[in-house]
């Protein structure tokens, strides 16, 4: 494999609110290499996009960036200022969001407001610039692209404002494209075009895509590689197989338990007990251990540190440890 | 089949939507749709956003007045008489556990508003004690009684919905998406809670999703709505086995399946375009325009649901 | 494959140090410690929450302050300063004539000689006027007065306003189309010409027994009443309207609705208590607006009527001297600035605390 196109190493990012800090994302480490598809799944409050938006420095004016670096192809972005962080986003990294209604300019036509990107990262100018409009537009499936052009975001339905945010974020041709919960806002058959445009552009294009999601269906369905975050921190990650038939983390088997069984449909679910996490109060241990059944002493006073399961999986929770000493025992 | 608890015919929803100064053309929400569920039964409901399947559950609960048909409970004609006697057995619990809970009022009054409406308590102790009752059906803690909404996390407040609608005894509760607005290990507590509750307390739903995983998982039988019509209704393994409908096989195989190997070996349909607007139905078949095997007839005639067999009803010329 | 497994071993078990580890850290862990690891937050109401952030806004507790200090001395002053408003200075029974226009602290001639033969005097704090009047009363009770036609012109303007509002928010459709239209056109009227027409029509017109207090008032305080009444409850009516047609919308109202509840106790028990936020807000920034145009009336001559002082007609008289007495305008102004920027800068922490839109 070529090498690494982004390396997050320890990342933690947090936020400043009046009622003190939240840590959203808590030492997060990770390599994106080029054309791959990433999937980073949690649920609300798992600091997944945090992650995404640390990456490309667009946080609220309350997040920070507290340690950690973002190597792109070498370079750390932390230390890079906001003109060259301008460079970087749209040129080299793209980000589409959850709900393309809020995405786009109301006031500017389509093609304005795709022009605008056209120009700011590129050296087309005038017609040809319009060219390259309607270039990304026929790429992302949108038929009569001149008419689309001069139409306002809301005479588009959902999923074409979501190719339009397509479009715009392949402006440059970016190295990385940061999907975040692309299909969430979006209907199942109209999710379902998205998800194959996303796959065909990015077989196309070679890209590097980070897909952001909390549905488990989208992930499976689209990435090589998973990360599982809760509470800021990465539980478990590996390949699609490794994670949905190889769990090695309870957080992630419990996510599994409780969404319905494809080939058993009425198979009881097991939820996973208890509420989502509170950000502003972070258990001193594993972040999870408050509604794990199977939380052990050590769980709730050290945070368990990654180990490798195979060269495809690797998992942060004290069972496995567990499993290890009593193998060990028992070989003694 | 159990004895039929809700009986729906030929219920419509029309809005007038303003075009111009004064002149006003109806949105046709709910056209037409007929179902009925069983005491104790869950039928699913599903559908793309706009399809009017959240409409059609409020008509039947009368929180809009239906332009037409009739809704039967228990055999009696639901009317705007005796709507209010109706809402002891009738229930909703809404989508959204954010809006749907008065943030002015703490838990116990929340729960404790049907009560006092009906008229259900003789006493505060009693209220109190009912109270404190419905609250651990629902698995809430009691002392939570004195909080309000806003302290708790999505799913408990969709707990307190729950604990409000259950608050009557009611027969029948329209669940509006109940689950849609929560994390994946929160939505199995739910579900896990209405089929618990169903078991307990007998009674029926009308299961309004997007998902149609989850929607499978609880029904027994399920109804698939497009632009305002159902299209095909069919017991839950059925229509997800030998779905017949074009708009339901697309539907079904646009479902992305937690499983890798099964989601990247089957082959997706995917549907051309966009659900056309409410305001401007294709003529005949609503699905024509999307549909893959539409022909002229599609266009000027609109199907009506028929008996395929097995109390499979599908609305399609085609197949 | 099979082969492989026993050479593997277990490759956790290189990448740890197991010998740190014993059976004791594997035990299950308790219900309760879990618990303890998940504690719900502090039980907080809308209104602890919202009064906690009022009290963290430096700004809106030092209007409080200033707020609560002008409140006190306009209350007990009186009690204490042994001068009325009206009264011109005497000394045991004699007009005092030299007692005109002092400054503060300053005491007449005779006034001196008093104190000089063993008599005590209380200072006057402000000094005097051209009438021979302590000032300082009089700074109090114009900012009586101003507190006093502050506060009701908001109330009326909030009665009529929210009965107006309401109205028209929960009945919607046609009535509200109508109501709205009506507002529309109260709206294109100019305030002050109205005041000043009305002032006039309503001296000929209104005629009050001497003695009561809206005599002392003076029919152009009246009619400040009648065009607050008249006009400027317009705003909150739109406010309150475009309020209730929100709360409208949210699903607790649906909610309501489905389990059976009537609309009057829909409209008691959850439209108004979650406008109520917002009323209070628009009131408490309605004060300061009546506030100003009182003393803008007063200043121009069509306020209250004399010997009763207001803010606005003490700077208006202070005009006259201001080159030899400036603190006489000072005083005057310098109340009504701390009042109208406290209670807007109190007003806008309210908003701050208790508008849920603003909720970081």
């Amino acid at each position: 494999m070529s090498e690494t196109l982004l390396s997050v190493q320890d990342l933690h990012t947090s936020f400043f609110t009046d009622n003190g800090e939240v840590q959203a994302v808590n030492g997060v480490s990770f390599d994106l290499n080029p054309g791959e598809i990433l999937g980073i799944v949690g649920e609300s409050g798992s600091g997944k996009s945090v992650t995404a938006y640390s990456i490309m420095q667009i946080l609220a004016d309350t997040g920070k960036i507290t340690q950690g670096k973002v190597l792109f192809k070498g370079e750390d972005l932390t230390k890079w200022n906001d003109k060259q962080m301008q460079g970087f986003r749209g040129k080299n990294c793209s980000i589409i969001f959850q709900d393309p209604m809020t995405s786009l300019n109301p006031v500017f036509t389509i093609g304005n407001q795709m022009r605008e990107a056209v120009v700011l990262h590129t050296d087309r100018r005038g017609a040809a610039a319009d060219a390259r409009v309607k270039e990304l537009l026929e790429l992302v499936g949108i038929n009569e692209p001149e008419k689309r052009m001069k139409q306002y975001p809301f005479e588009h339905s959902g999923g074409m404002r979501q190719r339009v945010m397509i479009a715009m974020a392949l402006a440059c041709e970016p190295d990385i494209l940061i999907a975040d919960e692309p299909t969430t806002a979006l209907d199942v058959t109209i999710q379902a075009q998205i998800l194959e445009l996303i796959q065909s552009l990015q077989k196309k294009l070679g890209m590097a895509v980070i897909l952001v999601t909390h549905d488990l269906g989208v992930i499976a369905d689209m990435c090589d590689n998973i990360i599982v975050m809760y509470g800021g921190r990465i539980c478990e990650r590996g390949t699609a197989r490794e994670i949905f038939y190889n769990p090695k983390h309870e957080y992630t088997k419990g996510l599994l338990r409780s969404i319905p069984n494809v080939s058993n449909m009425k198979q009881k679910l097991v939820p996973i007990a208890g509420t989502p996490i509170n950000m502003l109060n972070l258990p001193k241990g594993c972040a999870f251990c408050p509604r794990c059944d199977a939380a052990m002493k050590i769980c709730l006073s050290e945070v368990p540190q990654e180990l490798t399961i195979n060269e495809d999986h690797k998992a942060a929770c004290w069972m496995n440890v567990k499993a290890a000493y009593e193998e060990a025992s028992r070989n003694e | 089949m159990s004895e039929t608890l809700v009986d729906v015919r030929n219920l419509k929803q029309y809005f007038p939507v303003k075009v111009g100064i004064a002149r006003t053309i109806p949105l046709k929400a709910v056209d037409d749709i007929s179902f009925t569920i069983g005491r104790g039964e869950t039928l699913g409901l599903v559908g793309e956003s706009g399809c009017g399947k959240t409409t059609a559950g409020r008509s039947i609960l009368r929180l809009y007045k239906p332009t037409g048909g009739e809704v039967y409970f228990n055999g009696e004609l639901v009317t705007d008489k005796n709507i209010t006697h109706m809402r002891k057995k009738m229930q909703m619990v809404f989508q959204d556990p954010y809006s749907s809970l008065d943030p002015r009022m703490t838990v116990e009054d929340i729960i404790g508003e049907p009560l006092d409406v009906h008229k259900l308590c003789s006493n505060r102790k009693e209220r109190h004690e009912r109270i404190l009752e419905l609250m651990e059906t629902v698995g809430l803690n009691a002392e939570h009684a004195t909080r309000y909404a806003h302290e708790f996390s999505g799913g408990q407040r969709q707990r307190i919905g729950i604990a409000r609608a259950l608050a009557v005894k009611p027969d029948f509760i329209v669940c509006d998406e109940p689950v849609s607005a929560l994390d994946v290990s929160i939505q199995a507590q739910i579900i896990n809670m209405f089929e618990e509750l169903q078991d307990k307390l007998g009674v029926a739903y009308l299961f309004i999703a997007h998902d149609l995983l989850v929607v499978h998982h609880i029904s027994k039988r399920i109804a698939v709505m497009y632009l305002g019509k159902i299209v095909e209704i069919a017991d839950a393994d059925e229509l997800n086995e030998h779905p017949i409908h074009p708009y339901t096989e697309s539907l079904l195989s646009a479902v992305p399946i937690p499983d890798p190997d099964i989601t990247r070996a089957r082959q997706r349909i995917i549907l051309e375009g966009d659900v056309p607007s409410p305001l401007k139905r294709p003529s005949g078949c609503p699905f024509r325009t999307r549909c893959r095997y539409a022909t002229p007839q599609c266009a000027e005639e609109c199907p009506d649901l028929s008996d395929r067999g097995g109390n499979h009803l599908v609305a399609c010329w085609v197949k | 494959m099979e082969e492989q497994k026993p050479l593997k071993k277990n490759p956790l078990s290189m990448q740890l140090d197991l010998s740190k580890f014993s059976e004791e850290t594997f035990k299950a862990a308790t219900d309760e410690e879990k618990r303890q690891q998940d504690v719900m937050g502090e039980s907080t109401t809308f209104f602890k929450d919202g009064m906690r952030k009022l009290f963290k806004n430096p700004l809106a507790v030092m209007s409080i302050v200033v707020i609560v200090l002008i409140l006190l001395i306009i209350t007990f002053a009186p009690m204490i300063v042994p001068y009325k408003y009206e009264e011109i200075l005497s000394v045991n029974g004699v007009r005092d004539k030299g007692a005109k226009n002092l400054a503060p602290f300053k005491y007449s001639q005779l006034e001196q000689e008093y104190i000089d033969n063993g008599g005590s005097r209380f200072p006057h704090l402000f000094g005097t006027d051209e009438q021979c009047r302590d000032y300082f009363i009089r700074v109090v009770y114009g900012t009586r007065i101003s507190f006093f036609i502050g506060f009701f012109a908001s109330i009326i303007v909030l009665i009529i306003g929210m009965l107006y509002g309401s109205i028209s928010g929960y009945l919607g459709g046609k009535v509200d189309l109508v109501m709205m239209r009506i507002v529309d056109i109260i709206y294109s009227l100019p305030d002050m010409l109205m005041i000043i027409l009305l002032s006039v029509v309503l001296n000929e017109v209104l005629k009050f027994s001497s003695g009561s207090l809206l005599a002392k008032l003076g029919t152009n305080m009246v009619s400040l009443f009648i065009v607050f009444g008249l006009l400027y409850w317009v705003g909150m009516a739109r406010l309150i309207r475009g309020q209730i047609l929100s709360i409208k919308e949210n699903e607790y109202i649906l909610a309501a609705k489905s389990i059976g509840t009537k609309p009057g106790r829909i409209i008691r028990k959850h439209i108004l208590p979650n406008c109520l936020s917002v009323i209070i807000i628009s009131t408490a920034l309605q004060i300061p607006s009546a506030i100003f145009t009182e003393s803008f009336l007063s200043f121009v001559g069509i306020g209250v009527k004399a010997p009763m002082p207001s803010l606005g007609s003490l700077a208006n008289a202070a005009r006259e001297g201001l080159q030899s007495y400036p603190y006489k305008l000072i005083f005057p102004a310098i109340v009504i600035c701390l009042i109208v920027l406290s209670l807007n800068l109190l007003g806008d922490g309210l908003r701050d605390a208790f508008d849920p839109k603003l909720k970081r």
